[in-house]
């Protein structure tokens, strides 16, 4: 149970996407975003870096603060 | 609310047939970014004391020497007020002085187009094939961190022991709400996903270092503004933000808890018995369940940490003063609040680690990979990318699954123009106006060549809140140069270096 209930009625946001108030369901036990992920995930298959797992093992930085 | 500004490291790699040290790429960054038309002046390094410690007696500081400063293409300082410069082998981006979080975002934002447009330029200095990758991004995986530092002017009146105890529990516990995420842990490789890139790194509860036994409340004392008056707050522990609703959330809910700090209008802080220990425990658990001990016998998870914070923050602010900017800041934290009280799935899209979690997770059932398969951590990585085109995030934005708070043309706006309602619309108004006579700028000063016979001379300005567009753009404008500048700004030439 969520202690922050009383503040579903706030305003001030905008240009937001509206879907959120539907998948307000805690426990579920689907995901049903991640259907809606493909196009995104067939997106991420197509420009992801060639050789990526070269990629990743040389990505090496210095550090700073 | 007060004045804030946000510098980031950013990660830097070149691919292609010529091996090129992370310096000498930084340093090609920052040049490409002047031959685009980012003017010449370098920076003024005569207030730089990052050794001094808030914890040590206030020493009034040396009266300020006349200096060339390290100008040069590694160090610029730009048009819109902000600084790009070459910092431990990454490139910096330090956004000009603003008055809001909705304007730090728009200049934050400022940045990353700075970046990227720099680092495709760049590559006109390296061999054919060459590409450099920036990402804004704070590790690499393998042991090494760098920073997203926000800093935040406080009064100096404010005791630091104060400030630190009501802070270290909002530090600890907002991963749940802004952090990046990432891949596995610096503590345990097997570990799937945390919500903070940086949380792994924190040692100690409070010291002065930045680089290594990091603290979670930086003792720097370097105000660059009157000492006797100000504190530049300097925090470290953040993670870099791309969803521009959690860069938003992250520095208003800060603006919003130093106003209440300020306000003398807080109970006694909210502390918790291990805040190194809390952070990391609190990041490693994706799933908002952990608690973690308070100082008074509690065990809190993240969210009701924020949401006590959130709430002593809205009795001490009543709502009958707040301003519109601290109106905003209070519904966005709350706001998000909300949504992270829902779960993954609603905190898609509004956050970065929830965002990325989502596509982690999807990518990972369609291929079939473990959880930190080096494709996975690929998938993390160019989540990061500043490249419009290749960054997943910028990705998901062109597919309308993250919404923004900037448009674009503000952002387009903010490179080259600085905040009107600060000092940094002077400096990047000189930078722009009088190139050649500038010879440095500094975040509280402006170095100016008055010619041969009068020679060099420092302007400084410790106020953040003067030499906005209103009171000096009259001056810039209608100057022929920079002497007949300082005449229109009354200030008296005959004592070059102490000039009010």
């Amino acid at each position: 149970m969520s202690t922050g209930g009383r503040r579903t009625e706030r305003s001030g946001r905008s240009g937001r996407p509206e879907e959120s108030a539907a998948q307000d369901v805690a426990g579920a036990a689907e995901r049903p975003l991640l259907d809606d992920v493909d196009g995104l995930l067939d997106e991420i298959d197509a420009v992801l870096e060639d050789n990526a797992e070269e990629f990743v093992r040389g990505y090496v930085q210095k550090g700073g603060q | 609310m007060g004045f804030v500004g946000i510098e980031t490291e950013y990660g830097i790699a070149v691919t292609g047939p010529e091996d090129v040290h992370p310096v000498r790429a930084s340093a090609l960054v920052v040049a490409a970014h002047r031959d685009l038309g980012g003017a010449d002046v370098g920076w003024d390094y005569t207030e730089e004391r990052p050794d001094r410690d808030a914890r040590a007696t206030p020493v009034r500081p040396e009266p300020p020497e006349l200096t060339l400063g390290e100008a040069g293409t590694t160090n610029l300082v730009l048009t819109n007020g902000a600084r790009l410069y070459v910092d431990h082998a990454h490139p910096e981006y330090a956004t000009p002085e603003c008055r809001s979080a909705a304007d730090v975002v728009r200049w934050d934002v400022a940045g990353e187009r700075i970046l990227e447009a720099a680092a495709r330029r760049a590559e006109q200095q390296l061999p054919d094939g060459s590409t450099v990758h920036v990402h804004k991004n704070n590790t690499d995986g393998k042991g090494a961190a760098y920073g997203t530092h926000e800093n935040y002017l406080v009064d100096r009146s404010i005791p630091f022991g104060l400030l630190t105890r009501h802070l270290l529990a909002m530090f600890v516990s907002r991963v749940a709400l802004v952090g990046a995420g990432r891949v596995g842990s610096e503590d345990d490789p097997a570990l799937p996903f945390q919500l903070s890139q940086r949380a792994d790194f924190f040692e100690v509860e409070v010291g002065l270092e930045t680089t290594f036994r990091r603290p979670l409340m930086n003792t720097r004392d370097e105000p660059h503004a009157d000492p006797d008056r100000f504190r530049r707050l300097h925090v470290i522990n953040g993670d870099a933000t791309l969803v521009e609703e959690a860069t938003f959330v992250k520095v208003g809910s800060m603006l919003a808890l130093l106003d209440a700090v300020a306000s003398g209008g807080l109970p006694d802080p909210l502390e918790l018995d291990d805040p190194v220990a809390a952070m990391r425990t609190l990041s490693h658990d994706p799933t908002l369940r952990a608690t973690v001990a308070t100082t008074d016998g509690r065990r809190l998870g993240a969210l009701d940490l924020q949401e006590a914070l959130l709430e002593r923050c809205e009795r001490a602010l009543p709502a009958a003063g707040r301003d519109p900017a601290t109106r905003a800041a209070l519904d966005g934290w709350a706001d998000l609040l909300v949504a992270a009280r829902s779960g993954v799935d609603a905190l898609f899209g509004r956050n970065d680690w929830a965002t990325k979690l989502t596509l982690l997770e999807g990518f990972r059932d369609r291929h079939g990979l473990p959880p930190t398969h080096d494709r996975i951590r690929m998938v993390d990585l160019q989540y990061h990318d500043v490249r419009r085109d290749k960054g997943l995030y910028h990705r998901l934005v062109a597919a309308g699954r993250v919404a923004r708070r900037t448009s674009e043309e503000e952002v387009v706006a903010a490179v080259d123009a600085a905040p009107e309602d600060t000092r940094a619309w002077f400096r990047g108004a000189c930078v722009r106006r009088f190139p050649e006579a500038v010879v440095a700028a500094g975040w509280d000063s402006v170095v100016m060549d008055l010619g041969a016979e009068r020679g060099l001379v420092r302007l400084p300005m410790p106020e953040p809140g003067l030499g906005t567009r209103a009171l000096t753009q009259a001056a810039v404008e209608g100057a022929h140069d920079v002497t007949d500048l300082l005449r229109r700004l009354d200030v008296r030439e005959e004592l070059p270096g102490q000039l009010a």
